[in-house]
């Protein structure tokens, strides 16, 4: 491959336009490498050249965001290239927003890499790092020519479709992709130097990083239960005989919402259970074990909660991704809000 | 599972029978597991009736 055309994309600040004062202006395309964009063209050397620097302001990119990116795709379309490099917006919030956005649109409907960075706390490291290479940057533009130096390394590998490291050695933000390696030492030894290292207080990187969870504020319940609806949702994998909405037997991305309108109890013959994660033939004898719809509708009928949601949600809870699980409980919640639920008894296993 | 529930940040959890059978016994008589089965969702209610902070264990008798 001979070198490569190359197009920048740069904010109005970067871009040399101006400040704050240029931010609304939208975007252009000028010729060749412009303002940090220079930086690129140096870090490439022979190997590609700058064709343009498409500048934008950032208040446009953030107020009309699909508009905005819409405009750079079809200015970075004209230029035929092959690699995008947006930033590095170090620190900068909308910027940074921006570069990941048009990234993501210029990966998918070009296919040509695109390649960006940014700081850790970069609100647009979150929402792309599983769609992007971003890499990692400091907050600010004072290495600017080493931080693009490592931009354009990875943006060259990707142009060339040759294989790129770990996050750790090419110094991109962790995508959450899992990829098979053969090392030399097994698993036992890893574990065991990682162990005394960790006795001795000394560092050490897992291979499991650990999922961190957001915390979410506890809502009230604003009315009485007397007045409150209450439906009951499950991870235990309860579903109707023929298992209508296929779901998965463990890593599920799937559930169901089953009706009990009418209903004073649940009649085993009527469900089955593929949860692979426990010994549900407990809850196949008896499903209230799981979902208890008995006794929820005797309260219902005593007066003790307003109502019973008419809906029960269930889904399988083994081995499923924190991704789905998330998708699927704001999917539900959502559900339940527009149907005037109050509150929801969640049971699993 | 109740570390769990704590550890991934649910806010209101009552301790439940098993996991093969959080909400029943198959050890009891039917009449005294529906009433093991109401006590449980009766403190989930007590529960859904408190304020919490933080990750909060309701635990039953």
């Amino acid at each position: 491959m001979g070198a490569l055309r190359v197009v920048c994309y740069v904010n109005q600040f970067f871009g040399q336009l101006g400040g704050e004062d240029k931010a609304g202006v939208g975007p252009q395309a000028l010729d060749g490498a412009v303002g940090a964009a220079r930086a690129v063209a140096q870090a490439l050397g022979d190997a590609g050249t700058v064709v343009a620097t498409v500048v934008c302001g950032d208040n446009y990119a953030a107020e009309q965001s699909e508009r905005a990116v819409a405009e750079m795709l079809a200015l970075v379309t004209a230029q035929g290239p092959d690699l995008l490099i947006a930033g590095p917006a170090f620190l900068a919030g909308r910027y940074g927003v921006a570069c990941g956005a048009l990234c993501a649109a210029v990966q998918s409907t070009l296919k040509i890499p695109a390649v960006t960075g940014m700081h850790a706390e970069n609100p647009g490291v979150d929402l792309y790092r599983r769609h992007l290479y971003i890499v990692q940057t400091g907050g600010e533009a004072a290495r600017m020519l080493d931080e693009v130096r490592r931009v354009v390394a990875l943006g060259l590998k990707l142009a060339r479709a040759e294989s790129v490291g770990a996050p750790a050695v090419d110094g991109y933000f962790a995508r959450g992709v899992t990829r098979n390696v053969v090392v030399g030492v097994n698993a036992a030894e890893r574990a065991t130097a990682m162990l005394l290292d960790k006795l001795a207080g000394r560092p050490f990187a897992s291979e499991v990083p650990l999922p961190t969870f957001q915390s979410v504020p506890a809502p009230r319940l604003m009315k009485t239960l007397e007045g409150a609806t209450i439906a009951l949702v499950t991870d235990g994998g309860l579903v109707p005989q023929g298992n209508p909405d296929g779901i998965e037997a463990l890593n599920a991305t799937r559930y169901g919402a089953y009706s009990i309108e009418g209903k004073s109890g649940l009649d085993a013959a009527q469900y089955d259970n593929p949860h692979r994660g426990y010994d549900t033939s407990y809850v196949k004898q008896d499903p209230h074990r799981l979902v208890p719809v008995d006794v929820a509708r005797e309260l219902e009928q005593s007066g003790a909660i307003g109502k019973l949601h008419e809906t029960v949600y269930s889904t399988v809870g083994v081995a499923t991704t924190l991704a789905h699980s998330a998708r699927m409980g704001r999917e539900i919640a959502e559900q339940l809000r527009a149907a005037g639920v109050d509150a929801v008894i969640l049971t699993s296993t | 599972m109740t570390p769990v529930a704590v550890m991934v940040g649910a806010n209101r959890i009552v301790p439940a029978a098993g996991i093969i059978h959080p909400l029943g016994n198959a050890d009891l008589s039917p009449e005294d597991e529906k009433a093991l089965r109401r006590r449980i969702v009766e403190q989930a209610l007590r529960a859904l009736q408190t304020e919490v902070a933080k990750p909060t264990v309701f635990a039953h008798d």
